[in-house]
């Protein structure tokens, strides 16, 4: 399950100057989050883009709440990369940002895209959408489904139970010995809450080991 | 600003200030050729990968731009 963000955003400057400053926005006042910058990869296309990847390091603040929960995750800062391609024939920038740690806890991915606004030739606008999701959806998934199987093998017992009880009040003799059927409803519950332990396994490890970038297909 | 590799600041920071100035005045205008800042940008790249390697920073492997994202189905 993923939020979604879609913004807009109008810088009153022109798109060259909003391109060049793009490059030189750290540190300002508004950064103090931000502790280191680094371009890890620059290079112009043959039809004159300028593709970058830049890595950001980033403090990572949380409420105190989730620092009780997630202790391991206080300590490290978050590593974040950020790829651009410049495109100054069309006047556009495509920048997508991602966050490459902490990334089984919480994943934020960033699209923006960077153009001469439409009423204004003078002025930048930024379309920008995010998403974030978090694997922690995952296993509570596990949870709920290994939760739901063993609750139907306690039905399962619930009712053998049941009928074993009222045969032996009402004086028939029942249909097996009295141990048979108490293992064979053992041997089913067994069945069921092996076969959900796998699936809660399975839902739980596919949720932990999802590399960062995996992504369900989104129609 | 600083780089992820304490060692490398300065010569980010000499790279920078010459791709900004070529960046502005020469990418922007249109002449994306002969880019002055190479030799800059070998030395500072030298430094600062090494330093990512050294605090295992996780950057090998990862597609350019990561894959195209559409719009999920539902989500508020």
């Amino acid at each position: 399950m993923v939020k979604y963000f879609l913004g807009q955003s109008v810088l009153r400057s022109s798109w060259d100057q909003v391109f060049a400053a793009f490059w030189q926005r750290y540190p300002n006042p508004y950064s103090k989050h931000v502790l280191t910058e680094d371009i890890v990869h620059r290079e112009v296309t043959p039809d004159q883009k300028l593709l970058s990847r830049r890595l950001l390091t980033k403090t990572n603040r949380m409420p105190r709440w989730a620092e009780r929960l997630f202790p391991a995750n206080v300590a490290h800062s978050v590593y974040i990369l950020e790829d651009s391609i410049v495109d100054p024939q069309n006047q556009t920038m495509t920048t997508f940002t991602w966050n490459i740690n902490h990334a089984r806890l919480m994943m934020v991915e960033e699209r923006c895209v960077y153009c001469v606004n439409a009423d204004n030739s003078g002025w930048t606008e930024i379309r920008r959408e995010a998403w974030v999701s978090s694997s922690l959806f995952g296993v509570s998934r596990a949870v709920q489904e290994f939760g739901l199987a063993r609750f139907k093998s306690n039905v399962t017992k619930t009712m053998k139970g049941f009928e074993y009880i009222l045969a032996k009040l009402q004086g028939e003799a029942p249909s097996k010995t009295l141990v048979e059927t108490a293992k064979e409803a053992k041997e089913k519950a067994k069945e069921t809450a092996l076969a959900a332990t796998e699936k809660a396994k399975d839902l739980a490890s596919k949720a932990a080991t999802k590399p960062p970038q995996q992504r369900q297909q989104f129609v | 600003m600083n780089s992820v590799g304490e060692a490398c600041t300065d010569m980010k920071r000499e790279y920078d200030q010459c791709f900004n100035r070529w960046f502005a005045e020469k990418f922007l205008k249109g002449d994306g050729s002969g880019d002055p800042c190479t030799d800059l940008f070998k030395r500072y790249q030298q430094c600062v990968q090494k330093a990512i390697k050294e605090k295992e920073i996780p950057i090998e492997g990862l597609e350019f731009m990561g894959h195209s994202k559409e719009k999920p189905e539902g989500s508020s």
